[in-house]
């Protein structure tokens, strides 16, 4: 059962505080629902994307990107495999710096920040990678009480309410002293949630939180993105391929494709598009845009060639 | 719980590894004996100081003294200057030979001292006047050699 | 004018990019010591690593540095009987072992045992995005997790390389005395004469915190620098070893030649 409660009740005591959290705690006295859900109702843009080119090896990955990302929004990005999104989500989190253009995260250019200007404004953000990648070395916990253990002075004992907190909002609280390697691949990915949004972050990214998760840990990990992205007031940004699961949970899409974005837009809008590769990817047609043969000569040159010569 | 062990065992394998060094220094080499607090320093002139090396021994009575700390060149006199660290707690009288030996018949060369009976002691910065150069072989076989000729000689 | 051939080619891609590879080591390396603050004020981060470079490598040393010295002493003795010289068993068997054996085995051990153990680890971490996610996470992972392995070598190997000879002693000691029969008081005695403290002991003390540096640095580089594939980290586990061992011997060879210099 999802406990929004235990997800919320860190904000007043972590020291990640950020312009809506006067907000969100005087939310939670008020304990009103309309304010409990989406408190955040500002319309400023969180993320602010303009032009945003990046090149690696002389090969161009992205080709001018457009992105305005408002506050409170879970987004998905989407493309086939290889288009640049993975490398638009590191851009955002400035792991890679673009070759062109901008990336403004909350009026900061990230593109342009110091190393130490970028750790500060990491401490806001979260990344939950493609696998988890918890660390192998040590149990549930430890990975959780990590960003904790590095970023805040906390008692111990405080640290181990808050852990347990977090473990307990995605459900895995009685697993806390087990290791990484004991957890299947759905659990994992679920405790590197809890690590994503340990600090909570005013912006939690997410690197294909649907790739290889059997059906009920795909609905699981859906609904925890969206609960949580709410209950933190944060705004989410999910890298995936997962049409099914995204419809269902997002507030905007944007579809990226030999890194440009070729179409945008809510998930009615999507799913009503006349976008042929829209259209391809979404009702996941064989032949479009997206050609299923890969380039070779014609049958006949291939097979009746030679006889045909002799 | 885990970490209390671990440290446990670090700090045995950091304290038998200095053991294992201290062992090694003391047993093994030489570094008790080595030092020697205080040391004063003394000068010897030889003709010919053979293969006699800076840090060798300076012995007396065939136990260690001191050091020879530095060993150049007098171009006026054609001599070479020793200069010698001796410990602080033993003095020598002022006619003591210092002479040049061989430990063992092929092995390195120290200074001896042979203590005379003068009651007047060596002080920091003396000179030790009587000094016997080292033996050099070819010399001694040159030297051999023309004896025995010699001999030959008035035999006939 | 002749044509860029691939062979050529090949080999002048090769030359260049080892060049590179090596310009990329050495301001990784910079970059590690100017992150190894948190490597000793937060102590228990190098005391483990201590544990898993050191501690961990205690059994095959100790018990390598024994074999040594038991070879050493039969050897010794075989050749020495010859000359009459037995009583300087325990001088050779102290010289070999803290001038050159202790320093050189023990740290050829060291890199195919811990610093293979540290490029798996670190490699390992990059495969599987652990370093990234500590990145995002504004944590330096150089910090947290290349530093403390680094400086845990280089406290390790020193330790490790006087317990080598430290045991190698014993086992001439216990081939010469126990088993054959030299005299134990000329064992001892020739060989406390015959080792300078200054001379041998120490300077051995100093190669192998040369050789601790050389090791540890090449294996955080090679895990940290390793392709992202578990076919990657195997690779950079063999380079590790290979390259450790060649630096080893180029190390000893320069330092030797520095330090005993036979007559002044």
């Amino acid at each position: 059962m999802f406990d929004k409660g235990a997800a919320r009740f860190t904000e007043n005591i972590s020291r990640n505080y950020n312009d809506a959290m006067p907000r969100r705690y005087s939310a939670l006295l008020l304990k009103s629902p309309v304010f409990f859900e989406g408190s955040v109702l500002s319309n400023d843009i969180l993320v602010d994307i303009q032009n945003l080119h990046f090149s690696y090896d002389g090969r161009p990955v992205l080709q001018g990107i457009d992105m305005k990302i408002p506050r409170g929004k879970v987004v998905a990005i989407m493309g086939g495999s290889g288009c640049g999104k993975t490398t638009l989500l590191r851009c955002i989190g400035g792991q890679l710096r673009p070759t062109g253009g901008t990336v403004r995260l909350e009026n900061n250019r990230v593109s342009e920040m110091s190393h130490a200007e970028l750790y500060d404004l990491r401490r806001k953000m979260g990344m939950l990678f493609q696998f988890g990648a918890l660390f192998t070395d040590m149990t549930v916990f430890e990975n959780v009480a990590f960003p904790l253990r590095e970023h805040t002075d906390l008692s111990e004992t405080m640290i181990r309410d808050l852990v347990l907190m977090k473990l307990e909002a995605v459900g895995l609280r009685g697993a806390h002293a087990l290791m990484p390697g004991e957890l299947s691949g759905g659990m994992a990915r679920r405790v590197a949630l809890a690590r994503a949004v340990a600090l909570d972050p005013m912006l939690v990214m997410y690197d294909e939180p649907f790739a290889g998760l059997d059906p009920i840990a795909l609905g699981v990990i859906g609904q925890l993105i969206r609960k949580l992205n709410d209950a933190l007031g944060a705004t989410s940004i999910m890298v995936t391929h997962d049409v099914h699961e995204s419809l269902m949970i997002v507030d905007h899409i944007y579809f990226v494709s030999q890194g440009k974005i070729v179409a945008e837009g809510t998930p009615d809008e999507i799913r009503a598009s006349t976008d042929p590769f829209v259209h391809q990817f979404v009702y996941a047609e064989v032949e479009g845009p997206v050609h299923f043969d890969y380039p070779a000569p014609t049958v006949v040159r291939e097979f009746l060639g030679r006889r045909a010569r002799g | 719980m885990n970490r209390t062990v671990l440290d446990l065992w670090v700090g045995f394998f950091v304290a038998i590894g200095i053991a294992a060094f201290l062992f090694l220094a003391l047993k093994v080499g030489n570094l008790s004996s080595a030092h020697m607090s205080e040391t004063y320093v003394l000068q010897a002139r030889f003709d010919n100081i053979g293969g006699l090396k800076v840090r060798g021994p300076v012995k007396s009575a065939g136990v260690v003294v001191g050091r020879i700390a530095d060993i150049r060149f007098d171009p006026a006199t054609y001599e070479a200057v020793v200069s010698m660290n001796i410990d602080g707690r033993f003095r020598f009288p002022k006619d003591t030979f210092a002479s040049i030996y061989t430990s063992g018949l092929l092995g390195e060369q120290f200074i001896g001292f042979d203590v005379g009976g003068d009651e007047r002691m060596l002080k920091a910065g003396d000179t030790v006047t009587k000094t016997q150069s080292a033996v050099v072989l070819e010399k001694l076989i040159s030297q051999f050699l023309f004896n025995k000729a010699e001999e030959g000689q008035e035999k006939k | 004018m002749a044509e860029s051939s691939s062979p050529i080619r090949k080999l002048g891609h090769a030359v260049v990019d080892r060049i590179w590879r090596l310009g990329f080591a050495a301001r990784f390396f910079v970059a590690v010591l100017k992150y190894s603050g948190p490597s000793f004020r937060r102590l228990p981060l190098t005391l483990r690593e201590i544990y898993f470079s050191g501690v961990l490598s205690l059994l095959i040393i100790m018990v390598s540095g024994l074999f040594v010295g038991l070879v050493l002493g039969l050897q010794g003795y075989e050749t020495l009987q010859r000359y009459g010289s037995t009583e300087a068993l325990g001088v050779l068997v102290a010289l070999s072992l803290t001038r050159e054996l202790g320093p050189v085995v023990a740290a050829l051990l060291f890199a195919s045992r811990a610093g293979s153990s540290m490029t798996a680890e670190i490699g390992l971490m990059k495969a599987t995005e652990q370093l990234k996610a500590m990145d995002i996470m504004a944590v330096n992972p150089i910090a947290r997790v290349v530093a403390p392995r680094f400086w845990g070598g280089v406290i390790s190997m020193p330790l490790l390389a006087a317990l080598f000879s430290a045991m190698g002693v014993l086992g001439g000691w216990l081939i010469g005395v126990v088993l054959i029969g030299v005299d134990d008081g000329a064992f001892w005695s020739q060989m406390q004469s015959g080792v300078d403290f200054r001379y041998d002991v120490w300077n051995g003390v100093i190669k192998s915190f040369v050789f601790g540096i050389a090791v540890s640095a090449i294996a955080v580089f090679e895990g940290y620098d390793s392709v992202p594939t578990a076919e990657g980290v195997s690779r950079a586990i063999t380079r590790t070893v290979v390259t450790s061992a060649l630096a080893i011997l180029a190390l000893d060879f320069v330092l030797t030649s520095f330090m005993f210099r036979g007559t002044s």
